[in-house]
């Protein structure tokens, strides 16, 4: 099967670009820290900003405290004289998902999505809690970290892996974030190293959760001959889907992540290899339950980026994962990637991308 | 480069909740210290109950008792319990499957240590000793030896006085930070001085700056002293009290384009009667001691600006 029989529209990925991650960027707000990105991202492709048909965003007000804080973000795109825009509260891969359907039917050429978080100013532990199910969940306040460690005590009792191979993807992905210069982790010690620390919730230490980031991202979309005037090598998006599992923890397999494999076979990975994956698993264990709903084996390389273990600024990190699988593309490091974004507690939710560069 | 502003920021909100008939027999039977599920389509129970199936997502609301007692699913040891959390203590997180249920609840397990938990184990409910219809109605769970012949029993959902909503009260703790831009205008303003940026490529002078500028998105890095003068370009007149403020109405609420600014800030207009105030008014701030910013502004006694001088910043 071929792109152009999936969808009505060809549609690449052709710029990417992020900030430098990092712990706190108190001395920055959202608008000045998001508009390198924004000019880096238009220099790549020599669009001005009143050249964009769509632009769409992704970001959470729980992160700063302030309600519309996406308003303030507008300032950086040149939202004066109107433009076309639209946001969601959600990581941005999902305003990718918007803009590439609003350019699927036609009503745009071109599209800007970027995505922004701040996790410096609150106590995102807390913060994320107040995303949950909040008759029965919130109330007890459980924080991100103890929701990810009752699923990775799921995976060590069905056997599926221990602490210690928990610990070898965290070393894997921050050694390879070595040789990505936006990363807020690059390099690791050791897996037996790693293994001496306390436990921060049991069965989890320090190394298998993300940093806490400050950081920002943003593509451009475009359609068809746009694609391939823009860029040299567009990343075509082969396939595209995202879904949702049921909200209550206790009615899910938390080994298990139906709706990420549901989301990849309607992408149409199951029916072609991909040599790249980009893996938005903020935590550790994460990644393990995601190789088995992707089936993806050992000839895949997985988070060459150092993926969210090294840099996770929250509701940009999945939209990341899009843009370094394209960027992999555009630079003939990669034919054909997979990239994938979630949000929620425990893979709550999932989207899939499948991408993919013309023979060199 | 000053140093950049940064102040505490607490946003606390008590989040009122109605409650559908399956949660609030849910709720209010937890006051009562009896814990109910709901039956799917396919036979499954499941605690806590849902009012749609999660499969089918059919409506459901066939009511099942269940018991107190159950089992450990998974578990995650908390050695530091965070606020809010149902324990002070380092307790585990638990997903608990109730005897009677085939989906499991999460809360908290009181246990002496990591190595007194592993999933299977049995467990109950140890309930608040003050309970009004909440899932802390459960305190926590203990260790405790389970009934595994339980099986679900219908239930009414019906008790006295149902529940019908939840307060939910939420705080979170900020550091707030406004970035560069505000912080140089609110420096400024300490010293009783109005800063604009200028835009590098349209030439506007944005007050109060944010950084950038939104009609070339490019950053305004170039400041400029505004005012202290200007010019009321539109206002309306005020005449509800609103709660807690301390100014008599009626009073003026205007738009104000300082000299030199392209954009209208907003104060508050005194030292004239209301219905004298107009377009094109001159108006210079009034400062309150160790004010931050303008307490209002004031009429210069300048004759009154031409309206083309102003129409822009309508
Ligand atoms: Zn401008």
């Amino acid at each position: 099967m071929t792109r152009d029989q999936r969808y009505p529209r060809e549609i690449a990925i052709v710029a990417f670009a992020q900030t430098d991650h990092t712990r706190s960027s108190a001395e920055l707000s959202e608008v000045e820290m998001l508009m390198p990105v924004l000019r880096q991202v238009l220099g790549q492709t020599g669009l001005h900003t009143g050249e964009i048909d769509f632009t769409c965003s992704g970001s959470s007000d729980y992160l700063a405290g302030r309600a519309f804080s996406f308003t303030m973000a507008l300032d950086g795109v040149g939202a004066w004289p109107p433009i076309s825009e639209s946001h969601v509260e959600m990581d941005g891969a999902w305003a990718l998902y918007e803009a590439w359907v609003k350019i699927l039917t036609g009503e745009a050429e071109t599209a800007l999505v970027y995505a922004f978080g701040k996790s410096s100013p609150g106590e995102l532990r807390d913060v994320l809690s107040r995303q949950l199910d909040p008759y029965y969940v919130a109330p007890l306040w459980p924080d991100s970290v103890a929701l990810a460690a009752l699923q990775a005590r799921t995976l060590i009792d069905a056997g599926e892996t221990d602490e210690r191979a928990l610990a070898g993807i965290a070393a894997r992905s921050r050694t390879a974030a070595q040789d990505n210069p936006h990363a807020q982790l690059r390099g690791s010690a050791a897996p037996d190293v790693l293994l001496e620390a306390d436990h921060l919730v049991q069965p989890l230490r320090i190394h298998d959760t993300p940093p806490v980031s400050d950081g920002a991202a943003a593509v451009v979309l475009a359609a068809g001959d746009t694609a391939r005037r823009l860029t040299d090598r567009p990343a075509w998006i082969l396939g595209l889907d995202h879904r949702i599992e049921a909200h209550s923890l206790g009615v899910r397999d938390l080994t298990d992540s139906p709706s990420t494999r549901l989301a990849a076979e309607r992408a149409g990975l199951f029916e072609t290899g991909v040599d790249t994956a980009e893996l938005h698993a903020p935590f550790t264990a994460q990644e393990i339950v995601l190789r088995k709903a992707l089936r993806l084996d050992d000839t895949v390389r997985i988070n060459p980026s150092g993926g969210a273990l090294a840099a996770n600024p929250v509701m940009a990190a999945g939209l990341i994962r899009l843009g370094e699988a394209a960027a992999r593309i555009s630079r003939g490091d990669s034919d054909r990637a997979v990239a994938h974004a979630t949000s929620g507690p425990c893979l709550q939710q999932n989207l899939v991308a499948v991408l993919e560069g013309e023979a060199q | 480069m000053p140093d950049i502003l940064s102040a505490p920021l607490v946003v606390e909100f008590p989040f009122t909740r109605s409650l559908g008939p399956v949660q609030s027999a849910f709720l209010t039977g937890l006051r009562e210290r009896t814990v109910l599920g709901v039956r799917t389509s396919d036979g499954s129970v499941l605690v806590p109950p849902v009012e749609y199936d999660p499969k089918t997502a059919e409506e459901i609301r066939d009511l099942v008792e269940v018991a107190p007692t159950g089992t450990v699913t998974t578990w995650a040891w908390n050695p530091a319990p965070r606020r809010g959390q149902p324990l002070a203590t380092p307790f585990a997180w638990v997903l608990v499957r109730l005897d009677g249920a085939d989906s499991a609840l999460l809360h908290a397990l009181d246990a002496p240590g990591p190595d007194a938990v592993r999933t299977g184990m049995a467990v109950r409910i140890r309930w608040a000793a003050e309970r009004t219809g909440a899932i802390t109605d459960i305190a926590c769970f203990e260790p405790g030896e389970g009934q595994p012949d339980t099986r679900a029993r219908p239930h009414s959902g019906q008790f006295a006085e149902a529940v019908t909503g939840i307060t939910a009260p939420a705080r979170l703790d900020y550091t707030y930070s406004p970035g560069r831009a505000q912080t140089r205008y609110l420096d400024a303003l300490a010293g009783h001085r109005t800063i604009g940026e200028r835009c590098p490529a349209c030439r506007k002078v944005y007050v109060p700056p944010r950084g950038a500028c939104p009609t070339c998105g490019v950053p305004t890095d170039e400041q400029t002293e505004v005012g202290p003068k200007g010019t009321v370009t539109t206002f309306c007149i005020v005449n509800i009290k609103a709660k807690n403020l301390d100014i008599e109405v009626p009073y003026v609420y205007a738009h104000i384009a300082l000299d030199g600014a392209d954009l209208a800030l907003h104060g508050r207009i005194a030292g004239i009667p209301a219905d004298k105030v107009r377009m094109g008014l001159r108006v210079e701030p009034v400062w309150a001691e160790d004010g931050r910013y303008p307490d209002h502004y004031r009429p210069t006694g300048e004759p009154d600006a031409d309206y083309d001088s102003y129409k822009e910043l309508l």
